[in-house]
């Protein structure tokens, strides 16, 4: 399932240890103010929760079937900060207990799976829920395309984590595009369920999907039959979620940046792309992986090695783009359109006055 | 919790509930005045149909929900925001599916938490914890993790987790639901040991008579009965105006109160 | 899911293993892993003997060889890869039964498989001989957050009683006489993870409330501690230790 031992070489591995623990204590950071302490058995049921339905199968064709990765999901039901903890102490159980995932590759798998995975899922959906014209069907398309994009963006941040830290060298720019390609097939099953599990929720407990907190009426309160403005009575959880993204898509950046430099000096290695789509997240959708476990692998001939750190170069810059500008786009266009909207119907709405 | 033993009054009642009014942020109104008192050492049965506001009253005791108006006292203490933590060490509350109560990795985990929070340490700790336990017959279980345990076990470890807090009162809400009958009995036998006062939320009716000599009616947000349990099954006509049913052939005249 | 105190992989047991404080015990491991992967990879004997190593611990710990062996069936998937990386590596190339395959190809799936199945093996032993609780024990006294060491607890709480809930989900879709066969059915399945994520939120919810109610006020009280003595943390460490003086002779040879 997870990146095992000796994959990625010990500096980066080390590397990619210091990213994953700095996103987690911004994560920590956040989930507290917005929990408070509410933190810690919410995070632990949502953990739960996605650790079980990674376990629910979705029957795909002939006896294959795939299953969901669940940081789209994530994101977008409990929120980033949230969502990246409850995807890392996943991640971390799984290495720990089911020695499923290797114990120095596990800052690249957080890295990889719990934060790109989140962070930009939910840098897209955000971004569109803005967008789109506030109605439900707008949250089951932006949540497809968050789930779309935040498979092979995981893909293209572990074929830059690969670049620049793989063992063996294989050409780097076909990798990126199998690699993406690939996951880009996962990614429309992945946000297929995704946004039908959001809807199912945003049908119920509308007020759950953190997400989309701005589409819900502002509450009253019936005090000896008269309706008065909601005073909360429960803690509400403190909305930051116009902030909360920007400031982990910035480390976001910020990281990308730093492993694309990496990336211009060093880009000579790497191999796996797509045996990895097929052996890491490949798991997921066994028959796109057969199928195209061919192609892109028969046109890896002997390519100069010249020609190799090219492409290697040029995919790291392809990779940080796909990650980051997207996510950086939908943002602007966002923020640019929220200070236009005089009340946004943003969370900040929500009556917080206890 | 020095500060506020002043506060405390052995002469007052164990609960005062006055003129308590709620609504949800929803505009839902649960209560609508309420007003009750529970005299200390009293073993009280709270009935009411479903929605009738039951759990919402039992969130106001310990102050997880704070009253829209009117007041809840524990022992003389008013319960508000300044008092809280020493409130919900006197107000135990033993919710009604014991896998939200135990939420500790074991047993003793799990009993010590209360009065782990409350700053007690080491061998006093362990003291406690062996004797909420042994008070419902769960010493031999202490290492296990709940969800090894029967439902009617881990009903007794969520009662230990609370007594170990030894609180004034204790509030079950709905203790004997999906209790077998022989955990049922075990449940009350430990209950009728205890000489705490208990408030027992309910829609068991002959659970209310066999335990609690009085009972309250909650229904459409207000204390709308409050009298001897007996008397109170006995009248159809108060009942059926709040959707009180006994069991098929349950005849509360037939029944020779212990308690 | 493991359940709360035993899980899938642990194996009960007194062995000296088993008896080592949980954090020294992750320490060892975590180091003998990091001293593995550091080892080059042309040292091919250095894996010989670090794979003897964690035999000799395994037979410490009294864990049959078959117990480790059907565990490291998890590395699987990798295996896959591995085997071809030799055809789609590049540089110099060498001839195999007719096939073409790249040297650098080759090391670099040996490199992957060696090191990978020593870092499942090494991960095993670790889950075979602790018990859970002691795991997360452990990682809180090196010092992971305590917030996180919180959220992992509660996960491994209710990781079953939520796995119990969507397979009641199923029996209940199954009684009547739904099952999904394929893409079409996704959303019926979507709709009960839906529900599920509902239930898991709403019980977070009341734990939440049940544990404000016995005083808790957003830390975890204390009430275990583990420590360990210098003669257990040296015990624990001689597995690293071991492991350390075959990667520098590696390097040096």
């Amino acid at each position: 399932m997870h990146v095992p031992d000796g994959f990625i070489n010990a500096p980066v591995s080390a590397a990619a240890g210091v990213v994953a623990a700095g996103a987690v204590a911004v994560s920590l950071r956040g989930a507290r103010r917005e929990l408070d302490e509410r933190t810690a058995p919410l995070a632990g049921l949502v953990a739960a929760f996605i650790f079980a339905v990674q376990m629910l199968n979705f029957p795909v064709a002939a006896g294959t079937s795939g299953h969901l990765l669940g940081g789209a999901l994530a994101a977008i039901l409990v929120g980033p900060y949230t969502g990246v903890l409850c995807v890392s102490v996943v991640l971390l159980m799984q290495g720990i207990l089911f020695a499923d995932g290797g114990l120095t590759a596990l800052g690249v798998n957080i890295t990889v799976m719990a934060v790109v995975t989140t962070v930009v899922a939910y840098a897209v959906f955000r971004g569109l829920v803005k967008v789109l014209p506030k109605k439900r069907p707008s949250i089951t398309v932006s949540a497809f395309a968050a789930a779309v994009l935040s498979v092979p963006a995981a893909a293209a941040a572990f074929t830059l984590v690969y670049a620049v830290g793989g063992t063996t060298d294989v050409p780097i720019g076909q990798v990126l595009t199998a690699m993406v390609g690939v996951h880009v097939l996962i990614g429309i099953g992945e946000a297929t369920i995704t946004a039908l599990t959001v809807g199912a929720v945003i049908a119920v407990r509308p007020d759950l999907v953190y997400g989309a907190r701005g589409l819900t009426a502002p509450l009253k309160l019936r005090v000896n039959g008269e309706l008065v403005d909601a005073p909360a009575a429960e803690p509400e959880p403190a909305p930051v979620a116009a902030r909360s993204p920007r400031k982990l898509l910035l480390a976001g950046l910020a990281t990308s940046l730093v492993l694309a430099g990496f990336v211009s000096f060093y880009a000579s290695a790497s191999p796996d792309g797509l045996e990895k789509v097929a052996a890491d997240k490949g798991i997921d959708a066994k028959a796109e992986d057969h199928a195209t476990a061919d192609s892109p692998l028969a046109d890896y001939g002997v390519e100069g090695v010249t020609n190799a750190r090219l492409s290697g170069g040029l995919a790291g810059v392809i990779g940080v783009g796909v990650t980051v500008v997207a996510g950086t786009g939908v943002f602007w266009a966002v923020r640019k359109r929220r200070t236009n909207e005089t009340s946004p119907a943003s969370t900040s709405d929500i009556p917080e006055n206890v | 919790m020095g500060t506020v033993t002043d506060v405390t009054d052995v002469t007052a009642p164990s609960l005062e509930v006055a003129g308590l009014a709620f609504a949800y942020p929803d505009g839902h109104q649960a209560l609508f005045g309420v007003d009750f008192t529970l005299a200390r050492g009293e073993r009280v049965a709270l009935l009411g149909p479903n929605g009738a506001g039951k759990t919402t009253l039992v969130l106001h005791l310990n102050g997880i929900l704070t009253a829209g108006a009117g007041t809840v006292k524990v022992a003389g203490l008013p319960v508000g925001r300044q008092h809280m933590a020493e409130i919900r060490r006197r107000v135990g509350i033993v919710f009604q599916d014991p896998d939200d109560q135990l939420f500790m990795p074991t047993v003793r985990e799990d009993v010590a938490f209360g009065p782990a929070a409350a700053g007690l340490k080491g061998a006093e700790l362990e003291a406690r914890v062996d004797r909420a336990l042994e008070r419902v017959g769960m010493a031999e279980f202490k290492a296990r993790p709940p969800h090894h345990l029967s439902f009617g076990q881990r009903r007794r470890v969520a009662v230990a987790t609370v007594l170990a807090m030894e609180p004034e009162i204790l509030v079950l809400d709905e203790p004997s639901s999906n209790l077998d009958p022989a955990s049922r009995r075990e449940l009350a036998d430990i209950l009728r040991s205890l000489d705490v006062t208990v408030l027992m939320v309910t829609h068991d009716l002959p659970y209310a008579l066999e335990l609690c000599p009085r009972s309250l009616i909650l229904s459409e947000g207000v204390i709308a009965a409050d009298g001897r349990t007996g008397e109170l099954l006995a009248d159809d006509e108060l009942m059926r105006a709040h959707r009180l049913e006994l069991p098929f052939g349950f005849d509360p005249r037939s029944v020779t109160m212990g308690a | 899911m493991g359940a709360g105190h035993t899980h899938k992989l642990y194996r009960h047991g007194h062995s000296p293993v088993h008896a080592l404080p949980p954090h020294t015990k992750l320490t060892a491991v975590f180091a003998f892993v990091v001293v593995v992967v550091s080892t080059p990879r042309e040292a091919v004997w250095a894996f010989a003997l670090y794979a003897a190593l964690l035999g000799t611990v395994a037979y410490a710990a009294r864990v049959p060889a078959s117990f480790l062996l059907k565990r490291l069936l998890i590395e699987v998937p990798f295996v896959a890869f591995a085997v071809l990386m030799p055809f789609v590596a590049q540089g110099e190339r060498v001839d195999v039964l007719g096939m073409s395959l790249s040297v650098n190809g080759l090391w670099g799936a040996w490199n992957v498989l060696a090191k990978g199945t020593l870092g499942v093996a090494a991960s095993v032993l670790l889950a075979a001989t602790t018990e859970l609780r002691e795991l997360l024990l452990g990682l809180q006294r090196l010092g992971l957050p305590p917030l996180l060491v919180q959220i992992a607890s509660f996960m491994i709480r209710y990781g079953d009683v939520i796995t119990d809930e969507m397979r009641r989900m199923r029996i209940a879709r199954e009684s009547r006489g739904f099952e999904a066969r394929g893409v079409r059915h996704w959303g019926v399945l979507a709709k009960s993870a839906g529900a599920l994520f509902i239930r898991s939120y709403e019980r977070g919810e009341r734990v939440h409330l049940a544990m404000i109610s016995r005083g808790y006020a957003g830390s975890m009280p204390v009430i275990d501690e583990v420590t360990a003595s210098r003669a257990q943390w040296s015990y624990a460490l001689t597995l690293p230790c071991a492991a350390l003086v075959v990667c520098l002779l590696g390097w040096a040879l």
